[in-house]
């Protein structure tokens, strides 16, 4: 590009102990360009984000803002020279407003003045395009809603460089797109964007150049015009990758193992969020569960993990009652589950043996005392066994995102469970980590397994899934063979409008 | 009859509600603010104790010397000694990242062993407290019956009441310093990634806190007393620490909070003296913490902590 360089780092080094995140990185954005941040889970994208923003310092290497040399010393610094950021896991403040959230630390005087405050945020939220709701708390704005407030805050500072660490892992399909609508005007008043995802469809779409990081070094900077994604993807991990293929979509004949008659549920508000639920999931066949993400997804996991009460109806795996037993008689029954948030279900700050053992601690015990020694092998043996990159007595939140899915996936795999309940299995993942985990779950239906897989992202369960069925506001919109699913009908049923109407 | 002495009664027992409830106030909304930060500071009782010994001190020696502020002296160096401690807290509980439990108990024995030591040096070990001439009641109603004497009151007791209460809400939810010192202790990071500085905002709120719990055992030594014993601050620290999570967190229920065991302490010491039934006099010494306990149970059941409460923040 001929433009001049908005930002430009050079020799950017950081080591975290031994590790060495960030090995002499170079970097250059333009101004006016969405530049794409590539690379693997663990590449160094967010630290070397982190060092530009100021919430990390490099051991070495320079910044260089807009021509000048830049001393980014802590965020205060980097929104000096016109940064901004959204960090991949939202810097808001849950219990304050989002006119609170967007002056704050970028304020003049003592006393704030907040009518005055709300006044000027609306007149930033129309300026820029970005519609938020100054007045309302952020605690009860959805993820995407959020997000807008953080890029808000950023603007609302002057920002002229935007940084945005992987802003569509938590977004619905038509939230990407209004993000992408945004990105694409913002750049033309003359926003540069560095943009952080794993969807290569994505960089494709909205980048004018990649960058791509493998092992914290620079594997080369390319116009997106001109390349690929199997070229990126290659770049990304130093070798071929093949996208994993189901076998055959023969619809399953297997006997029915879950069962679900006329499921309901309230939510934590005590309001109901699964209305009528009936689902019926056979021996080797994944049945997608597609839906926009608050439509009672994350309920119907819980119910059908144990954890939480159903209000009416029954739920049956292999003609076994398992309707309200608890989870650890639904575990019992053969169910194992992969939620929906990864950090949850983990503790971070036990190791990677102990949280492999978490869930059958009996197992490891004698006589009430934990047997280290069996622990241990255990650990060793599944992460040989899923290639992960961990040893033993690390604590399970030094892991990246892909290896601790992949402790979890061990956890729940290796007792070869009759039903799985899985929920959004890749969200974060690079493209290797997913093809991983995707790979296992066909696995697992090739074993045998009734998998109920429950996500966000339309291509996953297109690509996984013999059945689908949508789900909208707790009840289920429609049940079809995965052969006769278009995106399109998909789209429609997810926002709620009746199968007969879609013209089946 | 009977209803006139109900009335004075009454009357006594709101006076002295107010007075009871200074000091609560003043550690309440010290407390209050460490921990909106992020902070628990268990050092409160300490701090009280050690603020009351070191007004005291300071307003004694310089009696003696025949200074006129005497007591206004005094009040100074609680005040001082109250930042030292809040800005030694902070070292300890952001800078070095130490336990915040382990710190607070820290600095309450620190405090409690200075004033004791300091209190032996200066005072020897007579059998008779020493004493000062404390602060003077304010009567701004003068003789008017039952105004008057329910508003008979020190200085501080306006201050905690009309100034402090009032500045307390306002600098909290008005000023770009409140703002800052909410999203610290609720989202470091956040506030961190938003230009704010932490550690700053940090230590000027344990050290503001800090002077006001000091202040808050001054009051007991400089008005209300007029003394000073090693039994003065009776475990007011700690109930301050419970009513500030009664109040929420909130400056105007931390109020309300203080006035109910400031009126179950009053309360408790008019029933002693009236010797009704032969309860033993503890049970009456016990009563307000019981109702502290008792409040705390009811009101302090689903409430939501500051985000950060309790965690040092890092940044690598
Ligand atoms: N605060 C930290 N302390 C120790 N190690 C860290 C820290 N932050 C990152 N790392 C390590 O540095 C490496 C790079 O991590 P980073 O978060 O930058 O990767 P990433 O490319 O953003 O990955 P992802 O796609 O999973 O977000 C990883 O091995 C990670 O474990
Ligand atoms: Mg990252």
């Amino acid at each position: 590009m001929d433009r001049p360089n908005a930002i430009e780092m050079r020799h950017i080094y950081k080591r975290f102990g031994s590790l060495v995140a960030s090995d002499h990185v170079n970097f250059m954005l333009c101004q006016g360009e969405i530049h794409a941040l590539l690379g693997e889970n663990g590449a160094g994208k967010t630290t070397l984000m982190r060092i530009l923003y100021g919430l990390y310092h490099a051991d070495s290497g320079e910044i260089v803002v807009n021509g000048q040399a830049a001393e980014i010393k802590s965020p205060k610094d980097a929104i000096a020279v016109g940064i901004g950021m959204v960090t991949q896991h939202f810097a808001l403040v849950p219990p304050l407003t989002v006119t609170e959230n967007i002056i704050l630390g970028y304020t003049d005087g003592f006393q704030i003045n907040l009518n005055e405050a709300h006044r000027r945020v609306a007149e930033a939220s129309e300026k820029f395009g970005i519609p938020v709701e100054p007045k309302a708390l952020v605690k009860d704005l959805s993820v995407g809603q959020r997000q807008r407030v953080e890029i808000l805050k950023a603007l609302y500072r002057n920002a002229n460089v935007l940084i945005m660490d992987e802003p569509t892992a938590v977004l619905v399909p038509q939230e990407v797109e209004q993000l992408f609508e945004s990105l694409e005007r913002l750049r033309r008043q003359g926003l540069s964007v560095i943009f952080i995802s794993h969807k290569l469809n994505e960089v494709m779409t909205i980048t004018d150049r990649v960058t791509v990081l493998r092992l914290g070094e620079n594997a080369g900077t390319v116009e997106t015009q001109s390349t690929s994604p199997p070229e990126l993807a290659r770049m990304m991990v130093g070798r071929e990758t093949f996208g994993v293929t189901k076998t055959a979509g023969k619809p399953s004949q297997g006997k029915i193992v879950l069962e679900l008659a006329q499921v309901a549920a309230l939510d934590n508000k005590g309001l109901p969020a699964l209305k009528n639920i009936t689902l019926q999931v056979r021996a080797g066949e994944i049945l997608g569960l597609a839906g926009v993400s608050g439509n009672g997804q994350t309920e119907l996991a819980q119910v059908l993990d144990g954890t939480r009460l159903v209000t009416a109806g029954q739920i049956k795996v292999l003609n076994h009652d398992i309707t309200n037993v608890g989870p650890e008689k639904v575990m019992a029954a053969g169910v194992g589950r992969i939620p929906e948030d990864r950090h949850e279900s983990v503790v971070a700050e036990l190791s990677v043996a102990q949280n492999m053992a978490l869930e059958h601690l009996d197992e490891f015990t004698r006589q009430g005392v934990l047997n280290k020694k069996t622990l241990l092998e255990h650990a060793k043996k599944l992460i040989a066994e899923y290639q992960i990159k961990a040893s033993p007595g690390d604590k399970i939140r030094t892991l990246s995102g892909g290896n601790m899915q992949k402790v979890i996936l061990a956890r729940v795999l290796e007792r070869n469970p009759q039903v799985i309940i899985v929920a959004q299995p890749t969200r974060g993942l690079d493209v290797g980590a997913t093809e991983y985990v995707r790979g296992k779950l066909l696995e697992q239906r090739r074993k045998g397994a009734a998998i109920l897989l429950i996500s966000e992202d339309l291509d996953e369960i297109l690509e996984l899934a013999d059945t689908i069925a949508v789900i909208y506001e707790g009840e289920i919109m429609d049940i079809l063979p995965a052969a006769a699913a278009e995106t399109e009908r998909l789209g429609l049923l997810m926002s709620g409008v009746k199968a007969d109407k879609v013209g089946a | 009859m009977i209803e006139a002495a109900f009335v004075t009664f009454l009357v006594g027992l709101l006076g002295a509600t107010l007075r009871v409830a200074t000091p609560l106030l003043f550690a309440t909304i010290g407390e209050l603010y460490t921990e909106r930060s992020g902070v628990l500071n268990l050092g409160i009782e300490g701090i009280m104790f050690l603020g009351a010994f070191v007004g005291f001190a300071i307003a004694a020696k310089s009696a003696e010397a025949e200074l006129a502020g005497y007591l206004w002296l005094g009040l100074g160096g609680a005040i001082v000694v109250g930042l030292i401690m809040g800005l030694l807290m902070a070292f300890f509980s952001v800078t070095l990242g130490v336990n915040q439990h382990v710190a607070g108990l820290g600095i309450t024995l620190l405090s409690t062993g200075l004033a004791l030591f300091g209190f032996r040096m200066i005072f020897g070990q007579s059998s008779v407290l020493p004493s000062i001439e404390p602060f003077a009641q304010l009567s701004i109603f003068g003789d008017l019956p039952i105004l008057g004497p329910i508003f008979e009151q020190y200085l501080l007791t306006y201050v905690a009441f009309i100034v402090l209460l009032p500045l307390a809400w306002w600098l909290l939810y008005r000023t770009n310093y409140g703002l800052e010192l909410r999203s610290v202790g609720e989202n470091p990071e956040a506030a961190d990634a938003a230009g704010v500085n932490v550690f700053r905002v940090r230590y000027i709120t344990l050290a503001l806190g800090a002077a006001l719990m000091a202040i808050g055992g001054a009051f007991l030594s400089l008005a209300q007393l007029g003394a000073f014993s090693p039994g003065i601050i009776a475990g007011r620290g700690w109930v301050c620490i419970a009513l500030v999570i009664f109040a929420k967190w909130d400056p105007i229920r931390a109020m309300w909070g203080a006035l109910l065991f400031g009126g179950v302490f009053a309360l408790q010491l008019r029933l002693q003296l009236l010797d009704l039934v032969d309860i033993p006099f503890e049970f009456f010494l016990a009563l307000p913490y019981l109702v502290t306990i008792a409040a705390l149970a009811l009101a302090g059941r689903n409430v939501a902590y500051p985000g950060a409460y309790l965690k040092a923040y890092r940044r690598e």
